[in-house]
C-alpha cells in the first residue's frame, strides 16, 4: 500500500533520528581522539541525546498539528455553507458531517482510479452525478449531493493538501534542525548523560500527567454535558424529585432519588454477602490455612474476581433469578408456597448475584490487611494464654479494623458503580420499594437505557445520563478517597 | 543486703518446677538449641545469660510452646512442668500458656486501651467474677509492674500511645494480671530507665515468693542482682549452669569466664 505524505514524514523523521544517533556518536568519540574515556558520558548518551532531539520535537509538532489541522479548516470550510441548505429538522453540524463524508468520498475515489486528481478538485454536481461514482467506490450518501456541499468538500480537501503539505515541511525541518543542533553541540565535554537523563524524567512525567489529564478532562466532559442538562431540566426535580418517568416527547419526571434507592438497596445487600464471607474467608487463608491451601484457594478465590461482569449477569439472569423465584414465587408450585416474587429480576437476584463479584475483591484485600498485623501482637495473646480465635477476634480484627473498613468502602464504591449485573438482573422499574423482591433499577443501568437506541443529544433525556454519570463519579469518588484515607492511616499504625 | 540474699537462698525450697531433658531446637536446617538438660527450681529467679543469637529467646519460647506458632520451627526432647510433659498429645498449649507466661522482648501492647491490655488475660480466663474485681485486678497488676502512678488518669487511652518503656511495664503488667505459676522474661529491662529497672528487679524479685520466673537478661550486674540461678548459653549450648554467686565468682568453663569478663559476646 502506497503511503500517505504524513507516512513519508514520519518515516522521514525516524531515519533523521537513526542518523542523528550515528552521527553524534561517531562525533563525540572523535573529538575524544578515540579514547571514550575523555568523554564526559558513554557515546551512546550522545547519540541518544541527538536522537531525542530530532524526534521528540518533530514527533510533537506533527501531533498537535494532525490534531489542530482538522478544526481549523473545519471552521472555515463552516462559513462556506449557505444558511438555504440547511434544511428544517437538521442542523449545521449534520451538514458539516456530510462535508467530510464527501471530502473522503472524494479522496478513495482518486485512490481508487475512479476520478484523477483534477476532476476530483473541478468536478461539479451540475455535469456529473456525484452520489454515483462514489457509491462505486463504496462510499453510500443519504441524498443528492448539493452543489455547495461539493464545493465546500472540494475546499475541504484543497485545504487539508496544503495544510498536510506545509506541516510535512515544518515537521521534517525542524527534525532536521534538532538532529544538527544536537550533533553540533556534541564535543567530550557536553553532558549528554544529564541530558538524556532530563529527557527520561520529561518522558515519565508525560505519562503522569496523561493518565491525571485524561481523568480531568473526562470530568470536564460530564460537567458540561451535566450543565446542559440543568438548563434544560429543573435541578430541583433532579435531586429532589419523586419518580423516574422519561418520556422521549418531552416533560419528563427525572428524579435521582429512585435510582439512588435502588442502587443503595442492591448494594447493600451486595456488601451483606460479600462482606462476612469475604472477610472469613480472609481470615481463614491468612490466620489457618497452611501454606500448601494457601497457595492454592487465594489464586482460586481471585478467579472470581477475572470473570466478566456480563457473565455475572447471564448467571444473575439465568441461574439465580430463577432459583429466587422457584423459592419465593410460583404461589403452590414454589418451594415455599408462597407468591411473592414474579420475575427473575430483583433486588435480591441482582445483590446476591453482585455480592458473589465481591467476595475476592474483599477477600484479598483483608488478607493482606490482616497479615499486615505484626506476628508480635498474636504472640502477645498466644503468651497469655488466648486461643486462635480469641486472638483473632480480640486483637488482629481491632488491629485490623481500619484497613478493613477501607477494603469494604472501595467494595461498596465497586458495587454501586457496577453496570453488566445490574442490567440483567435487577429489572428496569424505578420505584422506591423496601420489598427485595421486586425488580428496581439503578442509575448505571438507566445511564446504559437512556443513552442506547435513537438519541437526540439536545434533549434532557439523554443529557440526564450525564448528570446521573456524574453523581456516581461523585459518589464513588467519594467513597474512594475516604476508604483510601482510612486505609492510609491504619499504614502508619505500624510503619 | 548481700548477706540477707544468701539467708534466703538457703530457705528457698527445692522442687523443680521445671525440667528440661535433651531439647533440641531446629528453625529449618538451623539447629538453634543442641542437647540442653535442666532443671529451673520452684520459687527462684533463673537468669539465662549468653551472647546474641546464641538460643536463649529460643529456648524460652520452648518452655511455653510459644515456638509451636512458628511454621519452621521443630522441638525435640522433652520438656516437664510441674512432673506433665509439655508437648504431651492430651496437653492443650492454651492452657499452658496461661500457667506460664511470657514478656517478650519486643514490647507488644495491643491497639486497645491501657485498661483492655491488662485486662485482657483475666477476662480470657474468666479470673474476675465482676467490674470491681477486675479493677482491682488490673489496679495490682499495673502497681507491681510500677506503671501504675504514670497511667492511672488514662487507663482509657491507647496502650499503643505510651513510650518504649512503659510499653514493656504494660506489657509486664498484662503477663502478672493473668497470675502465671511461671514467668518467662525475656530482655524485660532493655528497654527502661535505671528506675524503672529498679522497680521491675524489685518485682521479679517480689514474684519469686510465688512464681518461678525465667529471665532473659544481657546485663551481667542484673542477672547477679536478681537471680538465685544462672544459665550460660553459648552457640546454642548450655555451657554453664548453676547458682549465680558460683557462676559469676568462680565459673568452671573457660567460655563463661571469658563472657562475664566481656571477651566473648
Ligand atoms: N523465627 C525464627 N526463624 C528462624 N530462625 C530463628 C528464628 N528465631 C531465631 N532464630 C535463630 O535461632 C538462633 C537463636 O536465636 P534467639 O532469638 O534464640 O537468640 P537470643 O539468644 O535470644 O539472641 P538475642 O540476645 O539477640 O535476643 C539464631 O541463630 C536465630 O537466627
Ligand atoms: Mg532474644
Amino acid at each position: 500500500m502506497a503511503l500517505g505524505l504524513t507516512g513519508y514524514v514520519v518515516l522521514a523523521i525516524i531515519l533523521l533520528t537513526v542518523a542523528a544517533f550515528f552521527m553524534a556518536r561517531s562525533r563525540a568519540k572523535s573529538t575524544a581522539g578515540g579514547d571514550i574515556r575523555l568523554l564526559h558520558s558513554l557515546p551512546n548518551y550522545y547519540g541518544y541525546n541527538a536522537a531525542m532531539f530530532a524526534a521528540v520535537p518533530a514527533f510533537g509538532v506533527l501531533m498537535i498539528w494532525l490534531l489542530a489541522q482538522p478544526m481549523i479548516i473545519e471552521n472555515s470550510v463552516f462559513k462556506l455553507i449557505p444558511e438555504r441548505i440547511v434544511s428544517e429538522g437538521s442542523s449545521r453540524g449534520l451538514v458539516m458531517s456530510d462535508v467530510r463524508r464527501v471530502a473522503e468520498g472524494l479522496d478513495i475515489a482518486v485512490a481508487q482510479g475512479a476520478l484523477t486528481d483534477d476532476e476530483a478538485d473541478n468536478i461539479r454536481t451540475e455535469f456529473k452525478d456525484v452520489r454515483s461514482i462514489l457509491g462505486s467506490v463504496g462510499v453510500a450518501l443519504g441524498s443528492n449531493v448539493e452543489p455547495e456541499v461539493l464545493y465546500a468538500a472540494q475546499q475541504y480537501r484543497a485545504k487539508s493538501e496544503t495544510g498536510t503539505f506545509w506541516m510535512s515541511v515544518a515537521v521534517v525541518a525542524l527534525a532536521a534542525l534538532g538532529a544538527a543542533l544536537a550533533i553540533f553541540v556534541t564535543n567530550a565535554d557536553f553532558r549528554a548523560r544529564n541530558t538524556v537523563e532530563r529527557g527520561a524524567l520529561a518522558l515519565l512525567i508525560l505519562a503522569a500527567s496523561l493518565a491525571i489529564l485524561t481523568t480531568v478532562g473526562i470530568v470536564l466532559s460530564m460537567l458540561f454535558e451535566s450543565i446542559n442538562f440543568f438548563r434544560l431540566h429543573p435541578w430541583t426535580d433532579f435531586f429532589f424529585g419523586g419518580s423516574w418517568a422519561p418520556n422521549f416527547r418531552g416533560d419528563s419526571d427525572l428524579s435521582i432519588l429512585p435510582l439512588l434507592w435502588g442502587t443503595l438497596y442492591i448494594s447493600v445487600i451486595a456488601l451483606l454477602v460479600a462482606v462476612p464471607i469475604g472477610l472469613f474467608a480472609a481470615i481463614y487463608l491468612s490466620e489457618y490455612a497452611g501454606p500448601k491451601t494457601r497457595s492454592a484457594a487465594k489464586p482460586l478465590l481471585e478467579i472470581l474476581a477475572g470473570i466478566p461482569t456480563i457473565v455475572y449477569g447471564l448467571f444473575a439472569l439465568l441461574t439465580v433469578g430463577p432459583a429466587l423465584v422457584s423459592i419465593f414465587g410460583r404461589g403452590e408450585a414454589g418451594l415455599l408456597g408462597v407468591d411473592w416474587m414474579s420475575g427473575a429480576t430483583a433486588v435480591l437476584t441482582a445483590g446476591l448475584v453482585m455480592g458473589i463479584m465481591l467476595i475476592p475483591f474483599v477477600s484479598s484485600l483483608s488478607d493482606d490487611i490482616i497479615n499486615a498485623v505484626p506476628q508480635s501482637m498474636r504472640d502477645g495473646s498466644f503468651g497469655l494464654g488466648a486461643t486462635h480465635s480469641e486472638t483473632i477476634r480480640q486483637v488482629v480484627l481491632p488491629a485490623a479494623l481500619p484497613g478493613i473498613v477501607g477494603a469494604v468502602l472501595l467494595a461498596a464504591s465497586r458495587a454501586i458503580g457496577e453496570t453488566m449485573i445490574v442490567v440483567l438482573g435487577a429489572g428496569a422499574i424505578a420505584k422506591f420499594s423496601l420489598n427485595p423482591l421486586e425488580a428496581m433499577t439503578t442509575i448505571t443501568t438507566r445511564i446504559v437505557s437512556q443513552l442506547t437506541g435513537d438519541t437526540d443529544f439536545a434533549s434532557p433525556e439523554t443529557l440526564v445520563a450525564f448528570a446521573l454519570g456524574l453523581t456516581l463519579f461523585v459518589l464513588t469518588l467519594g467513597l474512594n478517597v475516604l476508604a483510601l484515607y482510612i486505609v492510609r492511616k491504619y499504614r502508619e499504625q505500624y510503619e | 543486703m548481700n548477706d540477707m540474699r544468701i539467708l534466703e537462698r538457703d530457705v528457698d525450697t527445692n522442687t523443680i518446677k521445671i525440667a528440661a531433658r535433651g531439647v533440641q531446637v531446629y528453625y529449618g536446617d538451623n539447629h538453634a538449641i543442641k542437647d540442653v538438660d535442666v532443671d529451673i527450681q520452684d520459687k527462684t529467679v533463673t537468669a539465662f545469660i549468653g551472647p546474641s543469637g546464641c538460643g536463649k529467646s529460643t529456648f524460652l519460647r520452648c518452655l511455653n510452646r510459644m515456638n509451636d506458632t512458628i511454621d519452621v520451627c521443630r522441638v525435640e526432647g522433652d520438656i516437664h512442668i510441674d512432673g506433665e510433659d509439655i508437648y504431651d498429645k492430651r496437653v492443650d498449649p492454651v492452657q499452658l500458656r496461661a500457667k506460664v507466661g511470657m514478656v517478650f522482648q519486643k514490647p507488644n501492647p495491643f491497639p486497645k486501651s491501657i485498661y483492655d491490655n491488662v485486662a485482657y488475660g483475666p477476662r480470657i480466663h474468666g479470673l474476675a467474677k465482676n467490674k470491681a474485681e477486675l479493677d482491682e485486678i488490673v489496679e495490682n497488676a499495673l502497681r507491681r509492674a510500677a506503671i501504675w502512678s504514670e497511667v492511672k488518669d488514662r487507663l482509657t487511652a491507647p496502650g499503643t500511645g505510651l513510650s518504649g518503656g512503659q510499653q514493656q511495664r504494660l506489657c509486664i503488667a498484662r503477663a502478672v494480671a493473668t497470675e502465671p505459676e511461671v514467668l518467662l522474661m525475656d530482655e524485660p529491662c532493655s528497654a527502661l530507665d535505671p528506675i524503672a529497672t529498679a522497680q521491675v528487679e524489685e518485682l521479679i524479685d517480689e514474684l519469686r515468693q510465688n512464681y518461678s520466673v525465667v529471665i532473659v537478661t544481657h546485663s551481667m550486674q542484673q542477672a547477679a542482682r536478681v537471680s538465685q540461678k544462672t544459665a550460660f548459653f553459648h552457640l546454642g549450648n548450655l555451657v554453664e549452669y548453676g547458682e549465680t554467686g558460683n557462676i559469676f565468682t568462680n565459673p568452671e568453663d573457660p567460655r563463661t569466664e571469658s563472657y562475664i569478663t566481656g571477651r566473648i559476646g
